[in-house]
C-alpha cells in the first residue's frame, strides 16, 4: 500500500517537474524553518553597528541592516515564524471550514442558509482590512495574527466543503454507506470528509502562500510581530526607510524570499491534487 | 469481415448505385497512461440512402466510437489510424475541419444518449432548433423560427407553439430527446447517427420515440445508424444488424436471420444473454457454464482514462464481457474459504436454478408488511401514495413501473434510509416503521434488511478497496474486528458473490461494471439479511454481464431463503426473477399478481401499455 503511494508520488513527480520542484523548494523551506536557526553564521538579533549597511560581499551574503545584522542570517531564521504562522492559521481554518462546511452542504436547510449569510457578510468586508481590524482589537500578537487569518480564510474553506459534500451527499455509497449500519454523522466524518480533502488539500497549499503573504503584510504596517523578531514583512518595511539611497539589498531579499516562498506553495497544488486522488492511480 | 459482408443480404433499400457511407478497414486508437488502445480494429461496413443499420454490442466494443469516428467527433487524445470512411464516394476520415463543419448538420448529424446534457440549458428549445438551421442556411431568423415551429410538430411536440421558448429543462426526457430529433432532421440530413438515443428513457417513451425517429427517416429518405446494445430495439427497427465486438464486426445479416440463427459464437452469447418475453434464469445460458475465451481469463490491469465519449472508459474495453464468468472458477478455486452453510456451494447448473425456491410456500411467515404508506415531499410532491404490500420469507417481489413511480421511494422507504409521512412498515410482524429513519442504524432490524443500489460505480467509496467495501457492514454491524475472521469472511462473502480474492485490494476504479456490482452484493450479503432491496441491480449493466448477475443473485436468495423485492423498469427481467409483481403508477399500486399472469394477461391499461412496448425479437433456436 505505502510502497504503491510512493511508486504513483514519484510518477507524477516525473511526468510534472514543476511540482517536483515546488516539492524540493517547499521540503526545503521547511528543513529551513526547523534546523534555520542552529545553522546561520550570525546571531539575527546582536547589533553590530560598525558593520551597518554594508551591501552583499562574501562575508555578508545578503549585506547587513541599518544595526548591522546580517541580512541573510535574519532571512533563513525568519522563515521559521512565517511559516509557522501560516501554516497554524491555515490548519485552523481548514479544521474548521471543513466541518463547518460538510455540516452545512450535508444537512443543509436552516443551518446551510444561516452560514451562507454569515459567509457572505464576512466576504463582503474587504479582507486585509478585516485582519487589521481583529489584529488591533485583539492586541498586536502573534496569536492574533494567526486566528485572524484564519478567520479571513475560513469562508473559502466552508464554501468549498459545503459544495464538494453537497453533490456527493445523494450518492449510492452514502445511502449504502446508511444502510450499513453508520449514522448521519459518521457518514459525514468518515465518508464524506476523506473524499473531500484531496480537493481541499489543493486549496490547502495555494492558501498557505496567500496565508505568508497576509501575516507579511500585517507585519509589514506594524501590526502583530515586533521590531527585532527577524520577520520578513517587517524586514521589508525596515528597509523600505533606505531604498531612495540605494542600500537594495535590504528590502530584496526578503522580498525575493517571499516572492518564492509563495510561488512555491501555489505551483505545488495542482500536483497535490494529482498525488492524493486515488482515481488517478492505476 | 468481408466475406461477411458478402454473404449478408442486402437491406430494403438495396436499390443500385454506391453506397451512402462505405467504411473499409477503419481503425481507431486512443493514446492512454497505459498506452495506445485500439478501440476499433478494422470495422467495414456500408450503408445505402435510407437504410436503417444497427449496431449492437456490449460497451467496449467500440460502436459508439465507430460512430464517433464517422462524424470526426473523437476526442483529442483519439484518431483514425488506417482505413478509410466514404461517404457518398467521398474520403471524410482526412477531411478538413472546415469541410467536416459544412457536413455536420447538413448531410450527417448526430443524436446523442443523453439528450439534456446534449441541449444548451440556457437557450430556449426553438432556437437552438433555428441555430441548426442558420448554421448552415442564410435564412431570416423568423424563417428559421418558422421551421422550428415545423419540425417540432414533425416530432410530434404538443402544443408546439408554447414548447418553441421552452428551456431544456421545463421539457421531459422523452421530450428532450425529441427536440433533439427535431435539431438532427433540421438541415434534411442523408444520414442520421443515433447513439443509444432511448437510453435512459422508460419503455413507453423509448416505443414513442424511437416509433417517430422510424417514420421520419422513411417519410424523408434519410439513412439511419442506430447504436444500441437493445438486441430488441434492433431487431425491431433495422434493416439490416452489425454485432461489434471489442472493435470488430463479427456478425452482420438482417435482424430475423441474426437473431433467429445466430452464427458467430459471440452474438449466440448476447442472443442468450437477452431477456425475452419466455425466457427464464436458467435460458439466460451465458452463464458460468459457458467457456469463456481463454485470454479473457485473466483480467488485463486496468487502465485510467478521462474524457471517452459513450461514457466508457477504457478499463470497461473488452472486458464487460466476460467479467461475469469467471463465478465459477472463483468459488471453485476458494472452496476451504467459501463454505457458506455448511457446504452448499456448488456450482450453478440449469437444475439448480429451476429448482423452486425453499420456502414459498403460502404458509410462510410475513416477512415484510407495509401499511397504507404515503410519502409526501415539500410542496405536496406525493412520491408514494399509500401502498400496501406483504412479503412472506424467501419469496421474491417484483416492483415495476416506470420513472416518476415512486419505485425508489418506496424501496428507500422500506431499507428505512428515508422517514414515511403515514402509514407503517412491519418487519417479521414488529413495527420499523416507527424507528426514524435517522436511529435504524443502530436498530437489531438493520443487518436484516440490506439494499443493492442501482449504479455500481456510484454505489461503492472511491477511497474503500473492495475488500473496505465488503467488511463495512461487518464492521459496523457486527462489530467484527479486523483479523483473520473478519477477512476470511470477507472472503468468503467475495466468493459467494464471484470475487475472486486477488480483486479485493483493487479501488472501484480499478474494477469492470460487473465486478463492482459484485461487491455492492457482497457488502449486501455480508451480514447474512433477509431481506434484500434490489432497486435496479443491473439496470448498468451489459446484458451478457446482467445475465450473470442475475443467476447470482437468483442463486444466493435460493442459498439463504432471501426474501427479494427486485424493483426494475424491464419488465422481463422482473417476470424472470420474482414470483409475483406489482406495477407502480405515480405512487399507487395499478396492478398485483402473479408474475406470469401481469405479463402475459396483464388487467390494467398501464400495464397492458407496459408490456407492449417492451422490443422483443423472435429467439430461434439458439444453438
Amino acid at each position: 500500500m505505502t510502497s504503491a503511494t510512493l511508486r504513483h508520488t514519484i510518477w507524477i513527480l516525473r511526468g510534472n517537474p514543476v511540482t517536483a520542484i515546488a516539492a524540493t523548494g517547499a521540503l526545503a523551506l521547511c528543513v529551513l524553518a526547523i534546523i534555520g536557526p542552529s545553522i546561520v553564521p550570525y546571531d539575527p538579533i546582536a547589533s553590530d553597528v560598525p558593520n551597518a549597511l554594508q551591501p552583499p560581499s562574501a562575508k555578508y551574503w545578503a549585506g547587513t541592516d541599518q544595526l548591522g545584522r546580517d541580512v541573510f542570517s535574519r532571512l533563513v531564521v525568519a522563515a521559521r515564524l512565517d511559516l509557522a504562522i501560516a501554516a497554524s492559521a491555515v490548519t485552523l481554518s481548514f479544521a474548521l471550514g471543513a466541518v463547518i462546511g460538510s455540516l452545512c452542504g450535508y444537512i443543509g436547510g436552516r443551518l446551510d442558509r444561516y452560514v451562507g449569510r454569515f459567509v457572505d457578510v464576512l466576504m463582503a468586508f474587504p479582507l486585509f482590512v478585516l485582519a487589521m481590524a481583529m489584529v488591533a482589537a485583539l492586541g498586536n500578537r502573534v496569536e492574533n495574527i494567526v486566528i485572524a487569518t484564519a478567520i479571513i480564510n475560513l469562508p473559502f474553506y466552508i464554501r468549498f466543503a459545503r459544495a464538494e459534500v453537497n453533490v456527493r451527499r445523494n450518492a449510492g455509497w452514502v445511502e449504502a454507506a446508511r444502510a450499513c449500519g453508520d449514522s448521519h454523522v459518521s457518514v459525514v466524518l468518515r465518508f464524506l470528509l476523506p473524499n473531500v480533502l484531496p480537493a481541499m488539500a489543493v486549496q490547502v497549499s495555494l492558501n498557505l502562500g496567500w496565508a505568508i503573504l497576509n501575516a507579511a503584510g500585517l507585519s509589514f504596517i506594524g501590526l502583530g510581530v515586533s521590531a527585532p523578531t527577524p520577520e520578513w514583512g517587517i524586514m521589508v518595511a525596515e528597509g523600505a526607510r533606505f531604498i531612495s539611497t540605494g542600500k537594495w539589498w535590504l528590502v530584496a531579499f526578503p522580498g525575493l524570499a517571499l516572492m518564492l516562498t509563495v510561488l512555491c506553495f501555489n505551483l505545488l497544488g495542482d500536483g497535490l491534487r494529482d498525488i492524493l486522488d486515488p482515481r488517478m492511480r492505476t | 469481415m468481408n466475406a461477411l459482408a458478402a454473404i449478408a443480404p442486402a437491406g430494403r433499400a438495396s436499390a443500385d448505385g454506391p453506397p451512402l457511407l462505405a467504411i473499409e478497414d477503419l481503425h481507431v486508437a486512443f493514446s492512454t497512461r497505459g498506452g495506445t488502445v485500439e478501440a476499433v480494429r478494422g470495422v467495414s461496413l456500408s450503408l445505402r440512402a435510407g437504410e436503417t443499420l444497427g449496431i449492437v454490442g456490449e460497451s467496449g466494443s467500440g460502436k459508439s466510437v465507430t460512430a464517433f469516428a464517422v462524424t470526426r467527433l473523437l476526442d483529442a487524445s483519439g484518431r483514425i489510424t488506417q482505413g478509410s470512411i466514404r461517404f457518398r464516394g467521398e474520403d471524410i476520415a482526412r477531411a478538413s475541419a472546415k469541410h467536416l463543419r459544412s457536413l455536420h448538420g447538413a448531410a450527417i448529424s448526430m443524436i446523442f444518449q443523453n439528450p439534456r446534457a446534449a441541449l444548451n440549458p440556457i437557450r430556449s428549445v426553438g432556437r437552438q432548433i433555428a441555430d441548426a438551421i442558420r448554421a448552415h442556411e442564410p435564412v431570416t431568423p423568423g424563417e428559421a423560427r418558422a421551421r422550428a415551429l415545423g419540425l417540432l410538430k414533425a416530432v410530434l411536440i404538443r402544443e408546439p407553439e408554447k414548447r418553441l421558448d421552452a428551456y431544456p429543462h421545463e421539457l421531459s426526457g422523452g421530450m428532450c430527446q425529441r427536440v433533439m430529433i427535431a435539431m438532427a432532421i433540421a438541415c434534411e440530413p442523408a444520414l442520421l447517427i443515433a447513439d443509444e438515443p432511448t437510453t435512459g428513457l422508460d419503455v413507453t417513451t423509448q416505443k414513442t420515440v424511437m416509433d417517430l425517429l422510424a417514420e421520419i427517416t422513411a417519410a424523408r429518405g434519410m439513412a439511419l445508424i442506430l447504436i444500441t446494445h437493445d438486441l430488441g430495439l434492433a431487431a425491431r427497427y433495422c434493416d439490416r444488424v452489425c454485432v461489434m465486438e471489442r472493435g470488430r464486426v463479427v456478425e452482420e445479416a438482417r435482424p430475423a436471420t441474426l437473431f433467429g440463427a445466430p452464427r458467430h459464437p459471440y452474438t449466440r452469447r448476447l442472443v442468450a444473454a437477452s431477456p425475452t418475453a419466455t425466457s427464464t434464469i436458467a435460458d439466460l445460458a451465458v452463464s458460468e457454464t459457458a467457456n469463456p475465451a481463454p485470454e479473457e481469463a485473466k483480467e488485463p490491469s486496468p487502465l485510467v482514462g478521462e474524457g471517452w465519449e459513450g461514457g466508457m472508459p477504457p478499463a470497461e474495453r473488452g472486458r464487460s464481457t466476460v467479467t461475469g464468468m469467471q463465478g465459477s472458477q472463483a468459488h471453485g478455486g476458494l472452496t476451504p474459504l467459501s463454505l457458506p452453510r455448511g457446504g452448499r456451494e456448488e456450482p450453478d447448473s440449469p437444475a439448480t436454478a429451476l429448482r423452486p425456491a425453499p420456502n414459498q410456500s403460502p404458509g410462510a411467515p410475513l416477512l415484510l408488511e407495509c401499511q397504507k404508506l404515503i410519502k409526501r415531499y415539500d410542496r405536496d410532491i406525493v412520491a408514494v401514495a399509500g401502498v400496501s404490500l406483504s412479503l412472506r420469507a424467501g419469496e421474491s417481489l417484483g416492483l415495476v413501473g416506470e420513472s416518476g413511480s415512486g419505485k425508489s421511494t418506496l424501496s428507500r422507504l422500506i431499507c428505512r434510509l428515508i422517514d414515511q409521512s403515514e402509514g407503517d412498515i412491519l418487519f417479521d410482524g414488529r413495527s420499523i416503521g416507527a424507528i426514524p429513519a435517522r436511529d435504524f442504524h443502530s436498530s437489531e432490524f438493520r443487518k436484516d434488511i440490506q439494499i443493492v443500489f442501482q449504479d455500481p460505480t456510484d454505489s461503492l467509496n472511491p477511497r474503500f478497496s473492495a475488500f473496505d467495501c465488503i467488511a463495512h457492514p461487518l464492521r459496523r454491524l457486527l462489530g467484527m474486528r479486523d483479523g483473520a475472521a473478519l477477512s476470511g469472511r470477507v472472503r468468503e462473502c467475495g466468493a459467494r458473490a464471484g470475487l475472486p480474492a486477488d480483486l479485493l485490494e483493487r479501488f472501484p476504479h480499478q474494477l469492470s461494471g460487473g465486478q463492482k456490482a459484485r461487491v455492492g452484493i457482497a457488502r449486501a450479503i455480508a451480514c447474512r439479511p433477509r431481506l434484500l432491496v434490489l432497486d435496479e441491480p443491473t439496470a448498468a449493466l451489459d446484458v451478457s454481464v446482467q445475465a450473470v448477475i442475475l443467476q447470482l443473485l437468483d442463486r444466493l436468495r435460493r442459498e439463504d431463503g432471501l426474501g427479494f423485492l427486485f424493483v426494475s423498469h424491464d419488465l422481463n427481467v422482473v417476470r424472470m426473477m420474482c414470483e409475483r409483481t406489482i406495477v407502480l403508477q405515480n405512487g399507487a399500486i395499478v396492478e398485483e399478481g402473479e408474475s406470469g399472469r401481469v405479463f402475459h394477461h396483464p388487467r390494467s391499461d398501464y400495464a397492458r401499455t407496459l408490456v407492449a412496448a417492451v422490443p422483443h425479437f423472435e429467439a430461434g433456436p439458439a444453438a
